[in-house]
């Protein structure tokens, strides 16, 4: 093999002196790599996220060469497979779950040439970007939706960690709710796992069984929706369509198409435009995507649902602003006002009308 | 029809090359594996098993892997040739973390060489506090040691999630479950510049010979095997069978204990929600891949850690599902276990047996 990485290192010196003398040649293609903290599989968050990758490949074609890396733990492996990533020449990677970000720094910090893109995260530096979706807006529309559907006022979510993002979910999901039904309450049993369809599948039946008839879920099996379908109530698809799991009781899903993000990060990058920054993207962005409506839900739902869908694309409504009181009553959102991004990112309380209390 | 019967001498040398058979047959069928996957079983073999070995960087990070494997085999196998069942090296693991974590956390202010011995030590008291509640619930009542040291793993986890939601959780971390990074007086100190590999190897290899001295050299070693492997000669002889539960759960305890420290202190650096990915589960195979022996510990640990790594440049180089890693690894457990039987039994036509064949109910697997 010695004289193979002789070869490689020629054909690299020689490529790169091209490079430097001419520029305006066409360059090899970008190589961007992936790392999934889960299986692909067929749905969830992970899948969206490979759906993006896909969608990169074919609107770039042969300017990029993609490579991943699936079910990496958050824990002491991520930093090997990004550093590795980075050693196998990918010159933009992205890091796609919350628990990579401290490894994605220190790999960041070794190399400075290679730029990182981490999902879900607050950190950025020189070469490392962070980049979320307003999935919250997507919860408030199936808000809207479960509070028009539900007959017995009483709404439940399956729930993986308690951390702010999920933490947004429920909230806005429950604003949602409370804006086209003010009586309604939402109950949340916590799975503590992103994927256990065994936990997901009995925390419904738990809730269920509690009087729930609109069933939500911010975990990534369709356990919920197969579920809700057994006992002939309604629920919501998450991170990707699940309608064929539960062609009855899938209303609609709330989405993620990272597709835009991918593309023109990657555009930037092959440009030499790209800067670090903390890219957000919703419904306007193109990066939360709603599924079709089930022929189930009520044209006043329907309504609803493309009147609060349109304002958030046009910018006129953002789930967040006021008046919002938490579970005390206690204002937390004055009317006029809308929430501070830093307030945001660590929310840390449930609004009023969703029961129970947060985990410690 | 065949029929399985009892060998009257199980061939030493066998005893010793079944894992070499068990790693051949596990590449054979990998390759046969690769060629279905429309792979070339050579290139496969080459980017899964020689690959992560090229590079001083790749050596480290099989190093940095095998270490808390190493740590959790070598005291499970102490504890598997007494017959005593130790399944919930993680959650020992896990407490080790913990409490080696908080001394990190309570002295985040300190910078003084005193605070990664007294780390080490409060992660082997951890893993001991927890390998006791099996070990007391055993002695006592005679319960069974598997099924609670495995149900208190997931007592183990929750309690994790539980602290970094809460009473540990970063103040300035937007809410998210993790503590603060650790200071770097509270940081194992890296072995060769460059490389993630800590000086928990050193800990190990030293353990490692600890314990092969322990088990052959002391006569609480020897009570411990006679116990496995003749219990009614142990009990004739006098040898408290609850003595050897309690050492074998001090011993495993404390070292799941230590591999937690090491990676929290060494490449994760702060407490999260979960801090291994099974290390003390695949050390169960680790320790009878290893054929119970400290050293073969020590090799076994290596290859599962190259496992691991195999698997992550498959899928980079060769896009090829990340299951494949699970795979070998089941693969290798599977021969092994094969190959044993086939050590201890034998076929037999059933007709010509005069003497009906004793059914295979032995409870041990391997020595």
């Amino acid at each position: 093999m010695k004289r193979r990485n002789f070869f490689a290192l020629t054909t690299l010196a020689a490529a790169s002196l091209l490079a430097f003398s001419t520029p305006l040649r066409a360059a090899e293609p970008l190589k961007v790599g992936f790392v999934y903290v889960g299986p692909i599989g067929d749905a969830g968050w992970t899948y969206a996220h490979d759906q993006g990758r896909l969608a990169l490949e074919k609107a770039l074609g042969a300017q990029v060469k993609t490579t991943y890396v699936e079910s990496v733990p958050e824990g002491a492996d991520s930093e090997r497979v990004i550093r590795k990533l980075a050693t196998e020449g990918n010159k933009l990677i992205f890091t796609t779950s919350f628990g990579y970000m401290n490894p994605t720094e220190k790999v960041a910090k070794a190399f400075p040439n290679v730029i990182f893109e981490h999902a879900t995260g607050y950190k950025t530096a020189k070469n490392m970007g962070n980049y979320e979706a307003r999935f919250y807006e997507g919860a408030y529309l199936l808000g809207v939706v479960a509070g028009k559907m539900t007959k017995k006022n009483s709404l439940g979510i399956v729930a993986s960690f308690p951390i702010p993002e999920v933490l947004r979910n429920i909230n806005a999901f429950t604003l949602g709710a409370q804006s086209v039904n003010p009586a309604i309450k939402t109950k949340v049993i916590w799975v503590n796992s992103w994927y256990d369809p065994a936990k997901e599948r009995q925390a419904a039946e738990t809730m269920i069984a509690q009087g729930v008839d609109v069933l939500g879920q911010n975990t990534d099996s369709p356990a919920t929706l197969q579920v809700a379908q057994e006992k002939g109530i309604y629920a919501f698809g998450w991170d990707s369509d699940m309608v064929k799991f539960a062609p009855k009781s899938h209303l609609t899903a709330n989405t993620l198409d990272w597709s835009n993000h991918y593309i023109e990060t990657a555009k930037a990058v092959i440009a030499g435009t790209w800067k670090p920054k903390e890219t957000r993207g919703g419904l306007k962005e193109g990066w939360i995507k709603m599924s079709p409506l089930n022929a189930a839900v009520s044209a006043d739902a329907t309504k609803a649902f493309e009147a609060k869908k349109k304002a958030m694309i046009e910018g006129s409504f953002t789930p967040f602003q006021g008046p919002i009181k938490d579970q005390t009553g206690a204002i937390k959102v004055a009317a006029g006002a809308t929430m501070p991004l830093k307030e945001l990112m660590s929310m840390n309380f449930y609004v009023e009308g969703v029961e129970g209390s947060i985990p410690k | 029809m065949l029929r399985l019967e009892l060998r009257p001498e199980p061939s030493r040398l066998m005893m010793f090359a079944s894992p070499m058979l068990a790693a051949l047959a596990m590449l054979l069928t990998g390759s046969i594996l690769f060629s279905f996957l429309g792979q070339d079983p050579l290139q496969g073999f080459y980017v899964y098993f020689i690959k992560p070995a090229t590079t001083l960087y790749g050596i480290g990070e099989l190093l940095l892997k095998a270490t808390p494997l190493t740590l959790c085999g070598v005291g499970l196998a102490l504890g598997f040739r007494a017959n005593v069942w130790n399944i919930g090296a993680d959650g020992q693991l896990t407490m080790g973390a913990i409490a080696g974590g908080c001394v990190a956390l309570y002295f985040q202010d300190v910078d003084s060489a005193w605070i990664l011995p007294l780390m080490i030590l409060a992660g082997a008291l951890g893993g001991m506090a927890w390998a006791a509640i099996p070990a007391l619930l055993r002695t006592r009542f005679n319960t069974s040691e598997i099924l609670v040291s495995l149900m208190l793993v997931y007592v183990a986890y929750l309690y994790l999630s539980y602290l970094v939601h809460g009473p540990l959780r970063d103040p300035d971390g937007f809410n998210f479950p993790q503590s603060k990074m650790f200071a770097d007086a509270a940081l194992l100190p890296i072995l060769v510049e460059g490389l993630r590999t800590n000086a928990a190897f050193l800990v190990a290899l030293l353990l490692t010979v600890g314990a092969w001295f322990f088990s052959t050299r002391t006569f609480a070693g020897y009570r411990m095997q006679v116990s496995g492997m003749a219990p009614a000669a142990a009990v004739y002889a006098g040898f408290s069978e609850q003595r050897n539960v309690w050492l074998a759960f001090m011993i495993s305890g404390a070292m799941a204990g230590m591999a937690g420290v090491g990676e929290v202190a060494g490449p994760i650096g702060q407490l999260q929600p979960s801090v291994s990915p099974g290390y003390g589960f695949a050390a169960i195979i680790v320790a009878y891949v290893g054929r119970l022996h400290p050293v073969g510990v020590l090799l076994a640990a290596l290859l599962m850690s190259l496992l691991y790594i195999g698997g992550e440049s498959a899928q980079m180089e060769m896009q090829l599902p990340s299951a494949i890693t699970g795979l070998f690894q089941g693969m290798l457990l599977f021969y092994l276990l094969a190959a044993d039987l086939f050590i201890h039994y034998r076929f037999k036509p059933a007709h010509s047996s005069a003497t009906r064949a004793t059914p295979v109910s032995r409870g041990e697997i391997a020595s």
